[in-house]
């Protein structure tokens, strides 16, 4: 039965009945078991943010505590993956995962090419990410990009309660590295869900708004703001197509190539910083594959080429926001179509 | 519930109606009569687009268009006002000032917060079943069953249920392995669901039914009335199987192995004369289903238990003899899933209707088959 929950209880869910159904699940990372116990607290905390909470007395033995060593624990998430688990480490916040390159980029990401396909690696790592929590430059960056960027990685940014459970059981029995990347602003948004397991398979878009105006691709919690915009322009008579990538890696380019092909004008939508940038990335391969049918230069809506501010004033300026996409939207449409039309 | 002005005496509310679980609006896409035209119960009044699907809305009464109060393009909230029809003798004024004081009253549904669950479910041999049921203050007559076709589930019956719950009891129910029913199927043939379609007429306390099936449903219902003569007050087959060993292959095995959206929607087209009916979002609503744990082997069961290579193993022809319940049969006349031909096997055994429709007339043309069926089912329970 489908019913209403929040974007982290369909992670803890997805956790959970994966845990049930496959006893070489296990869950690892900073304070997922630690708090029990403390201060008139029975449970776990579940993690920072507590999405793991209930999860510890559950599955005995399945959710471990980590040092603080990020390099440590996520080279303990591949050699698992490599030796018969199925591991899925939480690394608070994906702006830690600098001292982990070595362990992703090198070993987990290469080593079922470097065996010829005999070794697998089915190991997620699960990562807060986004700006709009006053949390400052170390605890807000995007930066799923850098980890698109590396073959052998697959990479989800789920935008909804509903993909957030089915991409993360898709993610867990997955024989690839994924690091699934959690946005802490959604954490609290509502949506449908069902109580059963369900998948979502990598690699397919979601068309979120059909439109035949101006196609705008959004990735994350930019494919709300992309809604609200839409909202906007619709009452202007523009008529906006969103698509959610809903993964960054594999990159379902189809989607893409069909809504331009029928708008002839794209808006690219994205949280992270401009250079080398997923939105960069869409611009080229729309650039190189639907030059034909582009009507107007696709608009890139993105973050500045800067670290997000601690300032609370400026964060917010840092986010894309609705009326940045508006416009962006706007000036792609040149007036030629919508109510001038 | 919505709340709004009742109409006064001679004035009939055009509003919005609930197509299936999940609509709260609906967008205006033609008016088929102008104000002032005369119109009879059951003509056509105005085109609906919902996020799902496509309809026409007939008029509950006869009476002249007074107000078209939502034109062309206006999205309305289920249950909201679209026009007004009313007696010519009613006032100008009246009319008015019914509209403004429905407008100024209506809520929409949404706006209230979560009415309560819509279906329910029940246990039958050790499955979590779910039915959804929508009856009348005083039901007529025996209660109707509606079962849905190979892959489909009880949203199938979104333009039917309503309407046919004007008068009597109604419950659609989700088959094993289907909708959000368990996806235990048995042996996932003919026989086990006639099986589990007798636990669910036990469970919720039908000791006799109207039964109305599409597709798989219909055979489902035509192999229970054959052994359960005494339970089944009437058979109305849409579109079924059992009638002949034909099936579309490819839809079968199309529908099984389909696993992203582009592929997908080629298949569900074969189910609809109107190609144009399959919207993303009836798309959308197959694949989420699809992707649930234990759906695909649930399918693969049963598309192997009652159609493998192509052919269908449970063909009824022969003992329709001994069919006792009266037989509507609903077939349309582009069906690529089952041949219409089929339906001439209950030629001469009961009334056979053909449509112009593909294999879902009880979508594409849902305003007939209403009619069609709940004529039937007066027919049958009248008196002598």
């Amino acid at each position: 039965m489908a019913r209403t929950i929040t974007f982290q209880k369909a992670i803890n869910e997805a956790l959970d009945q994966e845990m049930d159904r496959d006893p070489t699940v296990v869950v690892f990372g900073e304070d997922v078991a630690g708090g029990q116990g403390a201060g008139g607290e029975l449970d776990a905390w579940g993690g920072v943010l507590g999405v793991t909470k209930g999860l510890y007395h559950k599955h005995p033995g399945r959710v471990l505590d980590t040092p603080i060593s990020e390099s440590a624990f996520i080279g303990a998430a591949v050699g698992a993956a490599c030796s018969g688990l199925r591991p899925v480490a939480e690394l608070m916040f994906v702006d830690f995962m600098g001292v982990c390159f070595d362990q992703i980029f090198n070993q987990g990401a290469k080593l079922r090419y470097m065996f010829g396909g005999k070794a697998r690696v089915p190991m997620v790592i699960r990562t807060m990410w986004g700006a709009g929590i006053r949390a400052a430059s170390q605890h807000s960056q995007s930066l799923y990009s850098i980890f698109t960027h590396v073959p052998g990685l697959k990479v989800a940014v789920p935008s909804t309660p509903y993909d957030a459970k089915g991409l993360l059981i898709a993610a867990i029995r997955d024989d690839d590295p994924v690091i699934f990347f959690e946005n802490k602003v959604l954490y609290t948004v509502e949506g449908e869900v069902p109580e059963e397991s369900y998948t979502i398979p990598f690699g397919e878009a979601n068309v979120v708004r059909e439109g035949d105006d101006v196609s705008v691709v959004a990735i994350g919690r930019m494919v709300g703001m992309a809604r609200q915009a839409a909202e906007e322009l619709a009452a202007d008579g523009i008529d906006v197509e969103i698509v959610d990538l809903r993964t960054t890696s594999p990159l379902d380019e189809d989607t893409i190539y069909e809504t331009v092909e029928r708008t002839g004008r794209l808006v690219v939508v994205d949280e992270d910083n401009p250079r080398c940038g997923m939105a960069a990335d869409i611009s080229a391969l729309v650039a190189q594959n639907c030059f034909d049918d582009l009507q107007a230069p696709v608009q890139m809506v993105t973050a500045p080429h800067t670290p997000p501010p601690f300032t609370g004033s400026l964060e917010d300026l840092y986010v894309p926001s609705a009326a940045r996409i508006a416009e962006a939207v706007r000036k792609t449409a040149g007036g030629r179509v919508g109510a001038a039309s | 519930m919505t709340t709004g002005q009742e109409a006064p005496a001679g004035v009939t509310k055009l509003g919005m109606p609930k197509w299936g679980l999940s609509m709260r609006e609906g967008k205006v896409t033609d008016w088929l009569v102008e104000v002032g035209e005369e119109v009879a119960e059951g003509t056509e009044l105005f085109e609906v687009e919902t996020e799902k699907i496509d309809g026409a809305v007939e008029s509950p009464a006869a009476g002249v268009l007074r107000r078209r109060v939502a034109e062309v393009g206006a999205v309305v909230p289920v249950g909201g006002l679209v026009g007004v029809l009313a007696d010519p003798s009613v006032a100008d004024a009246d009319v008015d000032a019914f509209v403004a004081a429905f407008q100024a009253s209506f809520v929409p549904e949404e706006a209230e917060g979560e009415a309560e669950a819509p279906t329910r479910t029940v246990e039958v041999g050790g499955r979590r079943l779910r039915y959804l049921e929508r009856a009348p203050d005083q039901p007529a007559g025996d209660p109707v069953v509606l079962l849905h076709g190979f892959g489909g589930d009880l949203n199938n019956w979104l333009f039917n249920t309503d309407k046919l719950a004007e008068r009597r009891r109604v419950r659609a129910l989700d088959l094993p392995g289907h909708g959000e029913s368990a996806k235990d199927v048995g042996a996932g043939d003919v026989a086990a669901f006639a099986e589990v379609l007798g636990g669910f007429l036990d469970a919720v306390g039908a000791g006799r039914a109207h039964l109305v099936g599409h597709s798989m449903g219909g055979a489902v219902a035509l192999a229970y009335a054959l052994e359960h003569p005494d339970r089944v007050a009437s058979l109305t087959l849409v579109a079924a199987a059992g009638l002949g060993d034909d099936i579309n292959a490819d839809y079968v095995d199309g529908f099984v192995a389909a696993e992203r959206r582009r592929e997908l929607k080629g298949v569900l087209e074969l189910l609809f004369a109107d190609q144009g009916l399959v919207s993303r979002k009836l798309v959308d609503d197959v694949l989420r289903y699809k992707r649930l744990d234990g759906v695909e082997a649930a399918l693969g069961t049963v598309a192997g238990a009652m159609y493998p290579s192509g052919r269908q193993v449970t063909v009824l022809v022969e003992e329709l003899d001994r069919l006792e319940a009266p037989v509507l049969v609903i077939w349309g006349e582009q069906d690529r899933v089952l041949p219409a031909a089929h339906a001439q096997a209950l030629a001469g055994r009961g009334r056979v209707e053909v449509l112009a429709a593909g294999h879902s007339p009880h979508m594409e043309a849902a305003n007939d088959v209403n009619r069609l069926v709940a004529g039937f089912l007066d027919d049958v329970e009248r008196p002598g």
